[in-house]
């Protein structure tokens, strides 16, 4: 961070005249790269004819933006990420590939026939919203500097001090899903308890 | 750092999920993809939190909360993906055709090509489980 | 009772006998021949009580009563529930009352057996209500009001045998002709009352007499003068009448001989000052009455019905009223109108029972048929007699009548009435001189037709109903002696003398016995005939009741003659004396053919146009319109895929495209 990143703490929002795309710091270095990385991976994860293949980049993915989350000092939401995402949902997935019978190997039929209907819509969605979002952000930069903004103690001191309430809500409909995910998953009569009860609890119990 | 880079970031990654909900054969696939539009969501959420410096940590705390609610959405769905898969004996989103609007009488080549099979392979597929089972 | 409330009872006695008929009809047999008989002859006694307690109206120097309440406050105009009495309107008043009376006896016995009765007297006694509307009502809207309620009364009563085609195309004929005449009639009223600012009669009359011109006086005139041709049945509306004889003879006695008809020439008697003030109005009134009396004699000659002569005759007798008028001189049109009434009536109710009698309405078929007289003597003499007052034979009714108006119109012809020109009094007096001539023929023609017939015996049908003689004999007293009241009349119209004068009384009378002088010897010339022809057929059961053999009658007399006017009878004293002109009289000049040319046929053209119109060009606007949206449906039930990717791609694009837009609009771009 040199002299550029001082100026920037004349206030959030701000246009400060010393940035420039042509002069990128060394966070804005990482912070692209692993961000074409994650990009990869997501685009890999939804065009690949391998459907356990598509649940690994998705990990990929899902990584990468662990590591833009601890480029942006969101550490604790870093680390929340890789611990319920990489750790729990992808598992889950991976499960119901496997209970779905999902093939091994290439599948040719992985994508569906409105394939071209779908790259027009997100393609214009990509671009519109790019266009719009370079447009408004043009010269608005963030001040890493000023102090870490998402450090564990900052959030828990947030979370149980203004978040209280929607975080117990929170719980309740955490086991509202819970419950739920089991009446759903449940087999009609007394026949084997060979279900996908289990993979809902895990989540829960990740919490 | 410029907050455009996580932006555009983000915008790419939710239409990388767009893509993916619209084009996927796969209802479990399809989940993936949505949580890929999750997770662009939760970055910009982050990212707009540390460009305002918020005091309350909103962006942070909800993002957690996205998180959270990700995860039981995920649960939610995959059991409902694999009660479908176990009544209709597949989980491919385009075979699951109920809401298609039933084709006229005046047309049975329609209503033989689309509507009929469908429930019928339905109904066989449970019989066939229900005699396994 | 004050005269007034004896005057409001006489149109409302016939009219809650209507209502209580209507209602009563079907649930209480016994009550509808009191219901029909007794407000009638209540009605028929009160007129006369108004009558004799008015005196002489205007004319003897006692006012005309009037009595009016506030009906509408219309904001400009205001119409007002109103009576003016006066010595025209109580001496119509009697005569409408009393053919009424006649009339609803007459049918008590001629329509015994008819399962439509009920609603029949009902409707025979609203229609006496309305025509005494229109006789005593002073405004004109209120008259207006009673003048349609007699002409869809008349539509009924015409299609009263319905079963029969002829009945059901005459009414619809008579109710669109006179409906035509009706239409300017209304417009004309409303002209009147914008020039005047009243409906009120009485205040018209002020207000010409005190010498306030109308604007539009011609206009006016010729405007009232169609709905009264189609009322009145004059040329060239006269048509529906000679057709309405396939309603039964009652009615054709109450209505197209002695009242309704004559409604027209009243109105016009009523408001002559109006006609009186355009002389232009007044040579089209002459022309009309001239045109009318020549042509309908004529007719009446070649035709074969016995009730189409008399409905002929009725158009020719209407023509010399209103050829009255044409002179101005409403005393003579109003005292013709009264005697005509009742010997009309009473030669139409004669036929009825003549019909019935013979089982066939054809004379051809009369004429081969003997001792027809002495079946039916009370029929016989008075119909002999009402025959003689309308060839005007004196001293009958109608010599005196017929006489007041030749002499009104000697009378102007000569230059004594100030307003008329000579040239109407002209056309008026040698039409009617014509005419006299021509009318005692065709009388001639049918008293002999129908009572010197020669051949098979008539059938005996055994003596006719009291009810029926008794009606004769009572109209039998005014047609052989109410023309002896010329003297005392002129006190209760407007004092003009009715006194026949002796140049055209000798003129006229001997025209008369000319007339059946010449029909005799034709007639003489060609009975011998009829035995070498044999025609006609009796189609009528012989021990029906009276309406049914005349509805038969009716019904057959075009498929046993030919034609529903005229017979190709060689013994027809009339063929021989018109000659070439008798095809051409026996359809009535063939004024219905041109009618049918220029009216008939261009509507059924444009009613086809309009029929291809609406079944294929309005029509394929419809099924476009159906269709269209049906193909829609059918594109977007495609869409209907049940894929739910496909739904969420178009939300999205959707979405996207509303998204953008609205930056687009937020950009200002």
């Amino acid at each position: 961070m040199s002299a550029a990143v001082q100026l920037a703490a004349a206030g959030p929002g701000l246009a400060a005249a010393g940035h420039g795309f042509l002069s990128p710091t060394g966070v804005e270095i990482a912070f692209v790269l692993v961000g074409l990385a994650t990009l990869g991976a997501a685009v890999l994860s939804v065009t690949t004819r391998q459907l356990v293949h598509a649940a690994l980049w998705l990990v990929v993915a899902l990584g990468g933006l662990a590591v833009e989350y601890l480029l942006l000092t969101a550490e604790f939401i870093a680390w929340v990420q890789v611990l319920i995402y990489v750790g729990s949902v992808v598992v889950l997935l991976l499960f119901g590939l496997m209970l779905t019978k999902a093939p091994i190997g290439r599948s040719p039929d992985a994508d569906s026939g409105n394939r071209p209907a779908a790259l027009t819509v997100a393609v214009a969605a990509a671009g519109a919203l790019v266009w719009v979002v370079v447009d408004a952000f043009r010269t608005t930069w963030i001040a890493l500097d000023k102090g870490v903004q998402g450090s564990t103690a900052v959030s828990g001191e947030s979370l149980f001090r203004h978040w209280v309430l929607p975080f117990e809500a929170l719980s309740v409909l955490l086991l509202a899903a819970l419950v739920g995910a089991i009446v759903l998953s449940r087999r009609s009569g007394h026949d084997s308890g060979q279900g996908v009860g289990p993979g809902p609890g895990q989540g829960k119990e990740k919490r | 750092m410029h907050l455009a880079y996580p932006a555009v970031l983000a915008v790419l990654l939710f239409c990388t999920g767009l893509y993916g909900v619209l084009a996927r054969r796969n209802a479990i696939l399809v989940l993936m993809s949505v949580e890929l539009m999750l997770n662009a969501v939760n970055l910009n959420l982050v990212a707009f939190d540390v460009w305002l410096r918020d005091t309350l940590h909103a962006g942070q705390a909800l993002t957690l909360f996205t998180i959270a609610i990700a995860a039981a959405e995920i649960g939610i769905g995959l059991a409902i993906v694999l009660l479908v898969h176990r009544n209709r004996g597949t989980a491919d989103i385009d075979k699951l055709r109920d809401l298609a609007d039933p084709p006229p009488a005046g047309s049975p080549a329609l209503h033989d090509s689309m509507a009929a099979p469908t429930d019928n392979d339905a109904d066989q597929a449970r019989r066939a489980r229900r005699q396994t089972a | 009772m004050t005269t007034t409330t004896a005057a409001v009872l006489v149109p409302l006695l016939p009219f809650l006998g209507a209502a209580a008929g209507l209602l009563l009809g079907r649930r209480a047999p016994g009550f509808v021949r009191p219901l029909a008989v007794l407000p009638t002859l209540a009605a028929a006694a009160l007129a006369v009580l108004v009558a004799v307690r008015q005196g002489g109206g205007a004319g003897g120097g006692t006012a005309p009563l009037t009595a009016a309440t506030r009906l509408a406050d219309t904001g400009s105009v205001p119409v007002d529930l109103s009576l003016h009495i006066d010595g025209f309107a109580a001496l119509v008043a009697i005569l409408v009352t009393v053919v009424a009376c006649g009339v609803q006896i007459y049918s008590t016995g001629y329509l015994r057996d008819d399962p439509r009765y009920p609603s029949y007297a009902a409707l025979v006694s609203l229609f006496t209500a309305a025509m005494l509307l229109v006789v005593y009502s002073d405004d004109l809207i209120v008259l207006l009001v009673g003048w349609e309620v007699m002409g869809i009364c008349s539509y009924f009563l015409v299609g009263h045998y319905w079963e029969t085609a002829a009945a059901r195309s005459a009414s619809l004929k008579a109710f669109l002709v006179t409906k035509l005449g009706d239409v300017p009639f209304l417009i004309g009223i409303l002209a009147l009352a914008d020039d005047t600012g009243t409906f009120r009669i009485s205040e018209i009359h002020t207000r010409l007499t005190a010498g306030v011109p109308l604007d539009h006086p011609t206009l006016i005139a010729l405007l009232l003068l169609a709905g009264v041709a189609g009322k009145s049945a004059q040329f060239p509306l006269h048509t529906w009448l000679p057709d309405a004889m396939a309603g039964p003879t009652p009615v054709s006695a109450l209505i197209h001989a002695a009242t309704m008809v004559a409604a027209g020439v009243y109105v016009v008697a009523r408001l002559l000052p109006v006609f009186a003030s355009s002389a232009a109005a007044l040579a089209v009134l002459a022309a009309m009455a001239a045109v009318t009396m020549v042509g309908s004699a004529l007719a009446a000659l070649a035709q074969d019905d016995i009730k189409r002569v008399l409905a002929y005759s009725t158009v020719g007798q209407l023509g010399y009223m209103t050829g009255a008028l044409a002179v101005d001189d409403r005393g003579a049109a109003v005292f013709h109108l009264i005697a005509h009434g009742a010997f009309k009536a009473l030669l139409f109710l004669g036929a009825g029972v003549v019909i019935h009698a013979a089982g066939t309405n054809s004379l051809a078929a009369m004429s081969r048929m003997s001792g027809l007289a002495p079946r039916i003597p009370d029929a016989f003499w008075t119909m002999t007699v009402a025959l003689l007052a309308l060839a005007a034979v004196p001293p009958f009714a109608g010599f005196f009548s017929k006489e007041a108006v030749l002499g009104a119109a000697e009378h102007a012809a000569t230059g004594h009435t100030s307003g008329v020109p000579a040239g109407v009094g002209w056309t008026v007096l040698l039409a009617g001189l014509l005419t006299a001539l021509l009318t005692a023929a065709y009388a001639a023609r049918l008293w002999l037709l129908a009572f010197r017939g020669r051949g098979e015996p008539a059938p005996d049908h055994g003596r006719q109903p009291v009810a029926m003689n008794a009606v004769l004999w009572a109209l039998f007293l005014p047609t052989a002696a109410f023309g002896l009241a010329y003297g005392t009349l002129p006190d209760w119209f407007d004092g003009e003398s009715l006194t026949p004068a002796l140049g055209t009384s000798v003129l006229g009378t001997g025209l008369a016995l000319a007339g059946v002088l010449v029909m005799y010897g034709a007639w003489r010339h060609t009975s011998a005939r009829a035995a070498r022809a044999p025609l006609g057929a009796v189609a009528a059961h012989p021990d029906a009741a009276d309406a049914v053999s005349e509805a038969e009658a009716i019904a057959t007399h075009e498929a046993a003659y030919g034609s529903i006017a005229g017979a190709r009878d060689p013994a027809d004293p009339g063929r021989l004396l018109l000659g070439p002109l008798h095809r051409h009289a026996a359809v009535g000049f063939h004024l219905d053919a041109v009618y049918g040319a220029l009216f008939v046929r261009p509507v059924r053209a444009a009613a086809r146009l309009v029929r291809f119109l609406d079944r294929e060009v309005v029509e394929t606007y419809v099924r476009g319109a159906g269709g269209a949206p049906r193909l829609l449906g059918a594109a977007v039930r495609r869409a209907q895929t049940g894929n739910v990717q496909t739904y969420l791609g178009a939300l999205l694009a959707g979405s996207l495209v509303l998204a953008v837009a609205a930056v687009l609009v937020a950009a200002g771009a």
